[in-house]
């Protein structure tokens, strides 16, 4: 069994609740931060941790919190990005739904590390029911001392506030969601300056996820040396995994970055195998937007070794071969799926959250998309296979923001290993549209040639 | 104080420093600050990046079409590291000891080949029905760094054209949304009324209630618009701009510069717009009254015919002020001059060099040239 | 009927507004606009999206230009419940489109539609972040998870049964 630091006590009757979670060593950490610690030592901590952020890019929280602006004068803001959109990720929305008290007590401690004074949760705008559990959460805590003014005698002053976002998967890319904030379209900035710098009504700003703000806890409460001690190299700590897709037990787990991918998916722990006796096909570990893999590269490397569900691991084999740890949306496909038609509705997710502001994404989106319905709808041709390649190419780092590669790198993997299947798809138009292309070969063992050549 | 005194010190250390910058291994010193954009500017010439929404008059313009995209090979002396992706050129400032590849880097072509494409996917291509023809920034682009032919076998997105006011026509279809409007009408009027409504491929620049825009300086939308999305109601469909010569003139005027182009026929003037300096940015911004209401010759003093590039368009009516280009080809022929391949007046009654265009009454068609000029 | 909030939603405006520093109640935009879709039938009409600039003191193009970006804003009329029903990757995995096209039968209309007697509006959105209960759907402020043909069924007679009352 695997340590746990953020769910330990999900399973406690009103843990939701005030009293219940304060029992439960709720804001212990918070205690230790206002009495014994200062802004910089929690900071350190953070760094000691080796905590990455939960969001997707994996950057070192600690790193990112000193580079936080600190001219005199200037208010600096926390923001913790709730915005959670990324398909097959739904992590954040447990973590508030049942423990809001652990995220409001992460909030008060990074807000003090950082000395924000006012700090905003953007949650997305369709968890409509999650903004009254943290407000409800917030005013006991208000009530009992952890918000307000000069909280629990420390002299820091905190309030926090939650502000819905109204759809928009865009606005879970920081400058965008600061937009948001500001009330503006989520137009995702041009960076430089930095949010660090200029962030929110130009002023210094954090912005961190959920799960890396709720992670600050258990980091305090154990030391950041203790916490980097979890977990495989610099996959330090525990991660939530929410998973979905074609797995008898989907749902949202907690592990300890030392478990294989193949235990995750077929243990009874986690997630339990595959209904109906099928065999894996395919999977996306990390959220829609990271690379796909067959089921023989995602078990193992291309090196034969066994893949884990680390950072590093699931990076193994970079574009060629690997994936991405991301946002832990861990997406399973069953041998009955059809890759082609999964890749089509991510690029229809892609196209229709593009905020339109830069040419290659907001016209690439489309036309990816268009030219996968051809293919999916047997009116593919080859070429179409190469433009998709082409178009996702000159998407793909000439965009604003991070959304052009994410629409691109779906397409690119698929293309890269399914390749056969979209050639398939091409060639019999009819058939294609009656039955799917199956497992075919995906979890054949690789040849030792492709492996060596794919090292 | 102290803080005070070091700030002092610190911009007059800046002021004497330069940053040493190479652009396609063409070295400039710039202000800290400048982007390499303005750099690349200040060097002149084939480094240039093109840019088709960065607008140096415009606070916040720029970093959206991503033509201006270059490879920076090299950050700084202070940070060597290069940069992972290609940057927008418009938005990113120069750091001493940078070296960026801009023409020099098949990457950077190959992607602006790529905006390029996606700029034209939904574009309409109605050149021949656009005013903005011959003075079009895409059509320009599109001819110097686009491919011959688009890829794209869908439906192109339309829009109705719709009047913005009495002057202003906006043509949607030929958007690439640049915003460069919206940072117009945001920082040269006091209320803006068009923005950017929807989002992704639907976004469209609008007023989204039937709305006129009427405000003093609105008109500046038109010259800013790099493609033929906003034109002006009161020349459109008139005459063909290189049909027209431009000429220099100013008046009196209260509230802006009153330094315009008169587009004259004769003594007619069709069109008025602001200066614009070889970039395709206005001199100085100018009113409604001079725009759309002074269209006659009495009411312009004029300085005398507007310089123009003689690779646009515009200088084939065989215009007198034509700026002589730099003949890099007879240059490297050690002073030949090229052969050309075939006397296209041997095949063509157009542009004989005894016709002179701006004579002939509308449109050109093939049957005039004989007629004017004494050409039989 | 004019557009206007009644004295306890203004209450609320007030307080959506406090919670920015001075002179940032452009902020509260996108809070106010979901109290505005809520309160004026579902949908904001240009008057409504024009008090909303007047309550926060900004130009209505600010309004319009915000609430034709963001999806959850209904820019025209829609039923009294509205199915808004995810068909992205993991729900599509898990048989989304067979639900989409059993919802569509059974009510009788297509994706974007609203049923002659006002009651229904389907509409297909992407991700709603419930993939692990797939497939899912939004109904007003709640998610409906592991949706079967059953479970859609009950859902109708529900939302029939509770407009009866």
């Amino acid at each position: 069994m695997g340590r746990k630091l953020l769910l330990d006590k999900a399973h406690i009757e009103g843990i939701r609740y005030y009293d219940v979670y304060r029992k439960n060593g709720g804001y212990a950490a918070a205690e230790k931060v206002l009495k014994n610690m200062s802004p910089d030592q929690v900071t350190e901590e953070v760094k000691k941790s080796g905590l990455r952020g939960r969001g997707g890019a994996g950057f070192p929280t600690g790193l990112k919190w000193s580079f936080l602006a600190k001219p005199e004068g200037v208010p600096r803001y926390l923001v913790c990005n709730a915005d959670e959109s990324e398909p097959g990720t739904f992590k954040d929305r447990y973590l508030m739904e049942f423990l809001p008290h652990l995220l409001i007590e992460g909030l008060l401690i990074s807000s003090f590390a950082l000395g924000a004074n006012r700090t905003y949760i953007y949650i997305r705008g369709e968890y409509a029911w999650i903004p009254d559990i943290l407000e409800e959460a917030i005013k006991d805590a208000h009530k009992n001392g952890w918000l307000g003014k000069n909280i629990q005698g420390s002299g820091f002053d905190l309030d926090i506030y939650v502000q819905r976002g109204a759809g928009a998967y865009i606005c879970g890319e920081e400058t965008a969601l600061i937009e948001s904030l500001e009330g503006k379209r989520g137009n995702p900035r041009i960076k430089p300056p930095f949010p660090a710098v200029k962030g929110l009504w130009q002023c210094p700003t954090v912005v961190n996820n959920v799960e890396t703000l709720a992670a600050v806890v258990p980091i305090i409460n154990i030391g950041g040396d203790e916490y980097a001690k979890i977990g495989i190299g610099k996959s330090t700590g525990t991660k939530l995994i929410s998973a979905c897709g074609n797995l008898n037990k989907p749902g949202v787990y907690e592990i300890d970055m030392t478990i294989s991918v193949e235990e995750f998916i077929y243990s009874e722990e986690y997630c339990g195998g595959i209904p109906d006796g099928k065999r894996l096909k395919a999977c996306i570990p990390g959220g829609s937007s990271v690379p796909i893999l067959p089921a023989n590269l995602l078990l193992k490397t291309a090196k034969g070794e066994q893949r884990m569900m680390t950072y590093e691991s699931l990076n193994d084999g970079g574009f060629p071969t690997g994936s991405m740890m991301g946002s832990g949306g861990f997406i399973v496909l069953d041998e009955d799926q059809c890759v082609v038609r999964h890749t089509l509705s991510l690029a229809r997710f892609y196209h229709h959250e593009s905020c339109g502001q830069c040419s290659p994404c907001r016209e690439g989106t489309g036309w990816m998309k268009r030219v996968l319905q051809n293919i999916e709808n047997g009116k593919g041709k080859m070429s179409d296979i190469d433009l998709l390649w082409d178009i996702q190419r000159k998407i793909e780092g000439n965009t604003i923001c991070p959304l052009g590669d994410a629409a691109a790198w779906p397409v690119a993997a698929a293309i890269r290993h399914f390749r056969d299947e979209f050639e398939w798809h091409v060639n019999n138009p009819e058939e294609a549209q009656r039955h799917n292309f199956g497992l075919a070969h995906y979890a054949d063992p690789l040849p030792v040639v492709a492996a060596a050549a794919a090292v | 104080m102290a803080f005070r005194g070091m700030q002092s010190f610190s911009t007059m250390a800046e002021e004497k420093k330069l940053f040493k910058v190479t652009i396609d291994n063409i070295p400039v010193e710039v202000e800290p600050g400048t982007t390499i954009l303005n750099a690349a500017r200040k060097i002149g010439g084939d480094v240039v990046p093109p840019a088709m929404c960065y607008y140096s008059k415009l606070q916040g313009s720029g970093g959206k079409c991503r033509t201006c995209l270059v490879k920076v090979s090299k950050g700084s002396d202070a940070d060597p590291r290069p940069m992972p992706k290609l940057v927008a050129s418009c938005r990113t400032t120069v750091m001493d000891g940078m070296e960026v590849a801009n023409i020099t880097s098949p990457e950077v072509l190959d992607a602006r080949k790529g905006v390029v494409e996606f700029l034209l996917l939904n574009h309409p291509l109605d050149c021949p029905v656009c005013d903005q023809a011959g003075e079009c920034d895409l059509q320009d682009l599109s001819y110097e760094h686009g491919t011959e032919a688009t890829r794209y076998e869908f439906k192109r997105r339309t829009f109705e054209k719709i009047d913005i006011g009495d002057h202003i026509k906006l043509h949607m279809t030929r958007c690439i949304l640049c915003y460069r409007c919206v940072f117009t009408a945001d920082q040269l009027t006091n209320k803006r009324e068009h923005g950017v409504l929807n989002r992704g491929e639907a976004s469209e620049i609008g007023t989204y209630i039937k709305n006129s825009l009427d405000n003093d300086f609105i008109g500046n939308v038109i010259d800013v618009c790099p493609v033929g999305a906003l034109t002006d109601r009161t020349a459109r469909f008139k005459n063909r701009v290189w049909f027209l010569k431009p000429v220099d003139a100013h008046r009196d005027c209260d509230k802006c510069c009153g330094k315009t182009v008169l587009w004259m026929r004769g003594d007619e003037v069709f069109r008025v717009t602001a200066r614009k300096d070889k970039y395709g940015e206005v001199e100085e911004f100018i009113c409604d009254t001079c725009r759309f209401e002074k269209k006659e010759a009495k009411d312009w003093v004029v300085e005398g015919p507007r310089k123009v590039s003689r690779h646009s368009v515009i200088s084939q009516g065989h215009y007198v002020g034509v700026h002589k280009p730099h003949e890099t080809i007879r240059e490297v022929m050690s002073g030949r001059d090229p052969k050309l391949l075939m006397n296209i007046h041997s095949v063509s009654e157009v542009n004989q060099p005894s016709v002179d265009l701006s004579k002939i009454d509308g449109p050109a068609h093939s049957t005039d040239f004989p007629k004017i000029n004494g050409v039989q | 009927m004019a557009v206007q909030f009644s004295e306890e939603k203004l209450n609320k405006v007030k307080e959506i507004i406090a919670r920015y520093p001075e002179g940032k109640q452009k902020s509260a935009l996108i809070p106010v606009l979901h109290l505005a879709q809520e309160s004026f039938g579902g949908w904001l009409s240009a008057e409504t999206m024009d008090y909303v600039a007047a309550l926060l003191q900004i130009t209505p193009i600010e309004v319009y230009e915000v609430a034709t970006f963001y999806s959850m804003y209904n820019l025209k009329p829609v039923g009294k419940y509205l199915f808004e029903v995810c068909q992205t990757g993991p729900c599509m995995l898990n048989g989304s489109d067979n639900i989409i096209a059993y919802i569509k039968e059974k009510l009788g209309i297509e994706a974007g539609e609203t049923t002659a007697d006002g009651m229904f509006t389907l509409k297909t959105v992407e991700c709603l972040g419930a993939c692990g209960y797939a497939p899912m759907m939004q109904l007003g402020k709640f998610y409906k998870e592991h949706l079967t043909r059953e479970r859609v069924d009950q859902i109708i007679a529900e939302c029939r049964a509770q407009a009866g009352n």
